[in-house]
């Protein structure tokens, strides 16, 4: 099958008078390459999902395809406890990323409209705290939150979630908002609206695209993220998803395909919603610089 | 101040001083408020930063300056003897030179990849948007699941690699010393950097293809005119106008690279006896005995990260400037 349409689209770029290029066999080539990159850079997720629908007595089969399917994986995780941890990483990537809408749209908005001392400083301060990763502060994240400041983690993690993913949202919306003229606030202004009035009539909804990436985007990184929680949590019930999963393997008997049936369930949903804004995030994480 | 000039100059001095007065008070106002202007604006993002991000910076100072024993108990202040006590780490040199070796291999490795894959995936061809939509998987993913993934493959009894390798002749035998990768810190280093480069080439690539497809078409047009071949093409064009892409590409991943945690983490946890540790996850297995020098330690790598920090701000100067 994939011969054919290799075959019948080989034909297409050769109906233009490109007299240079010898398209057919290079098509082939390039086809063929390119889905052999695409099926590499896809298996160890299929893998995923085959190992969490194989049954508890074929788990140790060596082979790439077992020769039952179950579901029973899928169905019997929720015993160990994951609906908590499930919920505990909503909780978490929900509120991380409304604190992040609500602290960068403000500061993305008047830094793309106004020109002020300190607003260099400012960017630069924003893209700084985009390099430093919770990582490299581990040790600090930790004192400060079991020393200083008592706070149940999953508050923690939401404020550490959306301090180290703030820079996203704030350039990417600064780079929408300097986007959309200022002639259309200033007719809604001359119209009776404020400057804040404006703001959410005229500028969010133009924005929403932006809006939209910032929001998946730090979704996502808090879900995914795993050494602040690793630190900040110490009780079963208050791990997230990637804590969980990493507790599942710590122990000598590895529960492989609860385990990755409960890796299936906290990734695929994550590459869906990252395909939607994809071309957008490279803008972002770059801050500009490749346009 | 309004005083002495009232009284030096006289009389008839109150008349242009009380012209200048309001004006001068009222613009002392209009400076004072113009300054504070942005805050309400910007206040809670500064607020964010100051508390998750500034915070723990000053923490991991304090930290390594302190006296903290293994049960957490704080015995005071403690100089420099932290960072001694670090610098007479005898791990620390190993843990060092593997960084370091970590780090640009696998950046390198990254960048060579993505630059093919850019070429390849800047063509058109029938189902790039299915392949382009494959190579999201590892960057949204998180990498966590995919070490995990990667750990499961590697199985010496039933990984698939393995199968894969025992049906090719390359592995003998199940269950034997070749095929328990990660029980030897060799071939477990190269597994992880394996994995690495699976992770980093995602974003790499999509960076890459962001500055080919900003390079206009019309100066391949000018190249053809000239006679250049392709590979005359690809080092005097599109090479030249891709670097801004590339140099802030290699900055993000020397970042990543040198910061990853998850992959040694659920792969060897940085074992047999640290042989796979990188200072990163040798910072965090210090904090579990002795956090005074992990705190050392932190401090070190956060010398590193500035230093990357500041180079990526060098890089991006020119754009900073026009943003």
């Amino acid at each position: 099958m994939a011969t054919a349409t290799i075959a019948t689209s080989a034909d297409r770029p050769a109906r233009p008078p490109r007299s240079r290029k010898p398209p057919r066999l290079r098509t082939i080539l390039v086809c063929a390459a390119a889905y052999l990159v695409g099926i590499i850079f896809i298996l160890p997720y299929l893998e995923m999902i085959i190992t969490a629908l194989r049954p508890q007595n074929e788990l140790r089969d060596q082979d790439y395809f077992p020769h039952h399917l179950t579901f029973a994986n899928f169905t019997n995780i929720w015993s160990t406890g994951l609906g908590t941890n499930l919920m505990v990483s909503l909780e978490i990537s929900i509120g991380a990323t409304l604190l992040v809408l609500l602290v960068a749209i403000p500061a993305a908005y008047y830094t793309s409209r106004r020109r002020f001392r300190g607003r260099g400083a400012f960017l630069i301060l924003v893209l700084c705290t985009q390099m430093f990763q919770p990582t490299s502060l581990i040790v600090g994240i930790y004192q400060e939150f079991s020393n200083t400041v008592h706070i149940p983690s999953t508050f923690a993690l939401i404020l550490v979630n959306a301090g180290f993913n703030l820079a996203f949202a704030v350039w990417i919306l600064n780079a929408y908002f300097g986007a959309i003229p200022k002639e259309l606030e200033e007719a809604a202004m001359v119209d009776g609206a404020s400057r804040t009035g404006a703001m959410f009539r005229v500028i969010i909804p133009l924005a929403l695209p932006g809006i939209v990436t910032a929001l998946i985007f730090t979704f996502i990184a808090a879900w995914n993220e795993f050494i602040s929680a690793l630190v900040l949590t110490n009780t079963d019930s208050s791990e997230p998803l990637t804590v969980k999963m990493n507790t599942f393997i710590g122990q000598y008997s590895t529960d492989w395909q609860h385990l990755f049936a409960g890796s299936v369930i906290a990734t695929i949903p994550v590459i869906i919603l990252f395909s939607l804004i994809e071309g957008k995030v490279v803008s972002g994480l770059t801050a500009g610089s490749v346009k | 101040m309004q005083e002495t000039v009232d009284g030096t100059t006289g009389v008839p001095a109150p008349a242009p001083v009380r012209r200048q007065q309001p004006p001068r008070s009222r613009s002392a106002l209009r400076r004072v408020r113009r300054a504070l202007a942005p805050l309400p604006w910007l206040a809670p993002a500064l607020a964010l930063i100051g508390f998750v991000v500034l915070w723990p910076v000053w923490e991991m100072y304090q930290t390594s300056r302190q006296h903290i024993d293994s049960n957490g108990f704080n015995l005071g202040d403690y100089g420099w003897k932290n960072y001694s006590l670090l610098f007479s780490d005898p791990n620390l040199g190993s843990v060092m030179t593997r960084t370091v070796l970590w780090v640009f291999t696998i950046v390198a490795l990254t960048v060579l990849i993505s630059l093919a894959l850019g070429q390849l995936l800047n063509r058109s061809f029938p189902g790039r948007r299915v392949v382009r939509w494959a190579l999201i998987a590892p960057w949204a993913a998180s990498v966590l699941m995919t070490s995990i993934v990667f750990r499961w493959m590697l199985d010496p009894n039933n990984g698939v690699i393995n199968v894969f390798l025992h049906q090719i002749g390359v592995v003998k035998s199940y269950n034997g010393t070749q095929a328990s990768w990660l029980g030897n810190p060799t071939s477990a280093l190269w597994w992880m950097i394996v994995v690495a480069v699976f992770v980093s080439v995602p974003f790499t690539t999509y960076a890459l293809l962001a500055g080919l497809t900003s390079i206009p078409a019309e100066v391949y047009e000018a190249a053809r005119m000239d006679g250049a071949g392709r590979l005359r093409t690809y080092w005097s064009i599109t090479f030249p106008l891709l670097r801004p892409a590339l140099l802030v590409a290699i900055i993000i991943n020397l970042m990543n690279v040198f910061n990853s945690f998850p992959i040694i983490w659920t792969m060897t946890q940085g074992g047999p006896d640290y042989q796979t540790s990188t200072s990163t996850v040798y910072m965090y297995q210090l904090k579990t005995f002795n956090i005074g020098e992990s705190g050392a330690l932190s401090v070190v790598n956060f010398g590193v990260v500035i230093i990357i920090v500041l180079i990526f701000l060098r890089a991006n100067r020119s754009t900073l400037k026009e943003g």
